[in-house]
């Protein structure tokens, strides 16, 4: 049987990447000169899983590669070789390589030879460096020149009581290793529990083996190979049993039930191949094919995006649906033969009806929802490396890495927060000599922070550098036109200057910031998710920016309004107040450009029905109805709608799915009566309408 | 241009398949079909919430169990009679394969009829000239118990429409 194993592909990658996130953050922590034990397992794990993963599908120079890191990070495991600076540095770019080398297999793209190989020679002088290695690898060899009088080994084996939800079965590890030779097998039922508490999913056997047979060692690790993560295991050789145990038992604190799923997944294809060579080679040559003629499939491919969700979380959907369909069928049931008597039965039902649906919804919506690590995970590495090249020293600190996001506002928050981090090291940590003259610590410090806070997630990024220069940036502003000399602008208002195009304030430009593409971009970033960015600063305190983001891009809370029979929803974050016009408010301007004035502004009215063509609406006269005052691109705007409904969450339904963009509209959603309501997308509408009644009027009484 | 061809027509000429199942309805007085593979669900008519500025065919969208489906009314759409809404005239759902990928729209009709088993055999290609409609919407068209059906390539109906199209021909 031959199976597609490029479906699993996909899998393997980001598994990959997220081991390679983690390898890249336990070398950022690590100090040099001491062995974290923890730490080193840790990453030694992720550098094993690729490893495993590369090989079982193919992925030959990723696990050659991979295994020189992983030795190298065996021997600081071991204590064999001192963890050294310049080792850290060189396991570094080697996880930077080895993402290289995985994207490049994961899009089928070629890949840069020169820098790999030069990596793979920076990593085996790393190995040869060290002195122990000689010690080791002699070791070994005595111990190999002994197998002449090594008759056999002995193995222990105690899994732990999870080894078989990871799919792996022990039984077939003692077949294999039968298959070996003759192999005495002691178990060990001493665990096991009363029958009562017996778990019938855990696994509570040890089992204590001889085996006796001229093997060598790496035949007998090979198949424990994924289990080694999941049991303590010690082999030691029969006969010399004076040696030494060498393979330490380990016991793993935390193994992910994902991870272990893969590893099993990948096993049993491992399995299923067999010893099979010429059929991985011939695997190999298909997938090597594939992936050279057929660019276009690894593009959609990469678009196509997954998420690994909780067990938990989906426990808990599974959970819900068994409520509701458990209520859904009582109703079902009492209104087979319905008496008005039961009229209470039936509300009651379905209050819980919609009680569950309402929990339902919102279970459903947690599983889009993503840590915001997954974001912060790549600063510890950005400030490291930058600090380096710009001579600064920068302490980052992160709080709220588990507060959850929509996955869509995750990936979309990425680059601007890395513009700010990028903007704080840049400008606004000084060098340790200025801040040593300052008075302030040598040591600058970056807090990335993330709460919720009344519906809403905000992420504070702030430093104790030197603050915004709020008299130079005015002076920038002057000399690029941005604000006019008789302006008057208070601090704040000069600080937000900087979100205005073509505004940087680096006097050199760097190729760190200071490109003047930033902070607008920044800001447009943000608002497009829905957001929006504050800014403060104290001159010599330091600067902070404080980014607000709704909790998910599925939900929305909206103002209903009415105009006609048509009932729509504005985006309440678009809405700045809602006012009934007095006839002294309005101006007309040259025949059909409508202002009114509200407090020292003049703003253009939008007429609801004149734009979207709706008929039977009300307000004839901007007296009859409502003016609802939104802001869209910077500008505000009156709406004309008939009435004011109410406010309420709405879930977004996407028209385009089906049809196509319309303009003004950014959605549907379904309203409490099962109605279908329209979702106004407010920078449209004021395009729309500036379409309808003629840019020039309205950019005449702007 | 290429024409998409309906792809279980492909199947029919091919000779794999003899007998094929089509949905008859009613437009303007005509009698229609459409492949009953394509046909998801046909439900009353109850009125959808219109989107502005959109052409008149397209009646609006409405909620298919929490999926926005539009509307078209492919009376207006192919320009026959007076279209007018009392209890018969039915929203057919229809699944179609666009260039996009699929799509879910929903097509109202005066009423639906019958389901016809076809004989691929006896289709015959449409006259272009004859109908109001377009041929390029044609599948053919076959007579069952002396009634002319004809059989639409509804994967078409969401390609631009072409003014002329919509001008009902002389007669």
């Amino acid at each position: 049987m031959t199976i597609d194993l490029s479906q699993f592909h996909q899998v393997f990658f980001e598994e990959s990447f997220e081991g390679l996130g983690l390898m890249e953050s336990g070398l950022l922590a690590m100090d040099p000169g001491t062995v974290d034990a923890e730490e080193i397992n840790a990453i030694f794990r992720a550098a094993h899983s690729i490893k495993g993963g590369s090989g079982t599908f193919g992925f030959d120079r990723v696990a050659s590669f991979t295994h020189l890191m992983e030795t190298l990070l065996d021997e600081m495991r071991d204590g064999r070789r001192p963890v050294t600076a310049e080792a850290l540095e060189v396991l570094l770019q080697s996880v930077d390589i080895l993402g290289e080398m995985l994207r490049a297999a994961q899009d089928g793209q070629a890949l840069d030879e020169e820098r790999v190989a030069k990596q793979q020679q920076a990593l085996e002088t790393a190995l040869q460096a060290n002195p122990q290695k000689q010690d080791a690898s002699d070791a070994a060899s005595a111990l190999t020149a002994d197998g002449a009088d090594i008759n056999g080994w002995h193995i222990v084996f105690r899994p732990l009581p999870n080894l078989m939800r990871t799919g792996n079965d022990p039984l077939r590890i003692i077949r294999e290793l039968a298959a070996l030779g003759e192999l005495e097998v002691r178990g060990d039922a001493s665990l096991l529990p009363g029958f009562d508490q017996f778990d019938p999913e855990e696994c509570y056997l040890s089992w204590d083996m001889r085996l006796h047979a001229d093997v060598e060692r790496g035949q007998i690790t090979e198949i424990f190979d994924w289990v080694e993560d999941e049991c303590d295991l010690a082999i030691m050789p029969l006969v010399a049993s004076e040696h030494e145990v060498v393979a330490v038992p380990e016991t793993v604190a935390e193994v992910s039930v994902d991870e272990g799923a893969l590893s099993s997944l990948a096993q049993e294809q491992e399995e299923r191949r067999s010893a099979s060579d010429d059929r991985r080679q011939e695997e190999r040559r298909k997938t090597a094919g594939r992936r050279s003629n057929d660019p276009a499939r690894s593009a959609t491919a990469a678009v196509s995006s997954s998420i690994r969700v909780g067990i938990d979380k989906i426990d808990n959907l599974i959970n819900m649906v068994g409520e509701l369909v458990i209520t859904q069928s009582m109703l079902s049931m009492l209104g087979e033969n319905f008496h008005p008597g039961q009229l209470d039965k039936l509300k009651d039902g379905l209050e819980q009806m919609a009680r569950h649906t309402r929990e339902l919804q919102e279970s459903v919506m947690q599983v889009r929802m993503l840590p915001i690590s997954f974001t912060f995970s790549r600063f510890p590495r950005l400030v490291h490396d930058l600090g380096r090249q710009l001579g600064k020293k920068i302490d980052l600190k992160l709080t709220g890495e588990s507060t959850e996001l929509d996955k869509t506002v995750i990936e979309k928050i990425g680059d601007p927060l890395v513009h700010l981090v990028r903007n704080s090291l840049d400008h606004g940590i000084e060098t340790p000599q200025e801040r040593l003259a300052a008075g302030k610590l040598e040591t600058g410090t970056i807090e990335l922070k993330a709460f919720h806070q009344g519906g809403s997630i905000v992420i504070e990024i702030r430093d104790d550098g030197r603050g915004l220069d709020a008299e130079r940036l005015h002076r920038k502003a002057l000399e690029r036109g941005i604000v006019g000399v008789d302006e008057k602008l208070s601090t704040q208002q000069i600080y937000e200057l900087i979100f205005q195009p073509g505004f940087s304030t680096a006097e050199q430009v760097s190729d760190v910031s200071g490109r003047g593409v930033g902070m607008d971009v920044v800001r447009r970033n943000i608002l497009e998710l829905g957001g929006s960015i504050e800014i403060d600063s104290e001159p010599g305190r330091g600067t902070g920016m404080l980014i607000r983001l709704p909790l998910t891009l599925a939900i929305l809370d909206g103002q209903t309004i009415a105009v006609g029979g048509e009932v729509y929803i504005i985006p309440l974050i678009s809405i700045i107040e809602s006012i009934q016009v007095s006839p002294e408010m309005v101006n007309l301007v040259a025949g059909r450009g409508e202002t009114f004035k509200l407090r020292d502004e003049y703003l253009p009215i939008i007429r609801m029905h004149e734009v979207f063509g709706i008929e039977g609406y009300r307000a004839h006269d901007l007296t009859d109805g409502l003016l609802v005052v939104v802001e869209g691109e910077g500008r505000r705007y009156g709406v004309l709608v008939d009435e004011l409904i109410g406010q309420q969450q709405v879930v977004i339904k996407s028209l385009e799915a089906n049809y196509e963009k319309v303009d003004g509209v950014s959605g549907a959603t379904i309203l409490g009566d099962g109605s279908v309501a329209l979702i106004l997308d407010i920078p449209g509408l004021i395009r729309l309408a500036a379409r309808d009644v003629g840019l020039q009027l309205i950019k005449k009484t702007a | 241009m290429a024409p998409k061809a309906d792809r279980s027509m492909q199947e029919l000429i091919k000779g794999q398949k003899r007998v094929a199942q089509y949905l008859s309805f009613s437009l303007g007085g005509e009698e229609y079909g459409v492949d009953i593979l394509k046909v998801q669900e046909i439900r009353e008519w109850r009125g959808a919430r219109p989107l502005p500025n959109a052409p008149d065919f397209v009646k609006g969208v409405l909620d298919l169990r929490g999926t926005m489906v539009p509307v078209f009314d492919l009376r207006i759409r192919f320009g026959l009679a007076e279209a007018s809404y009392d209890p018969t005239t039915v929203v057919i759902v229809l699944a179609l394969e666009g260039d996009g990928g699929g799509q879910v729209v929903g097509a109202i009709v005066d009423a639906v009829s019958d389901v016809l088993d076809i004989d691929i055999s006896s289709i015959l290609s449409a006259p272009a000239m004859e109908r109001t409609i377009g041929a390029r919407y044609l599948q053919g068209m076959v007579t069952i118990n002396q009634r002319m059906v004809v059989l639409l390539d509804v994967d078409r109906l969401l390609e631009p429409v072409e003014l002329t199209e919509l001008i009902p021909s002389e007669g």
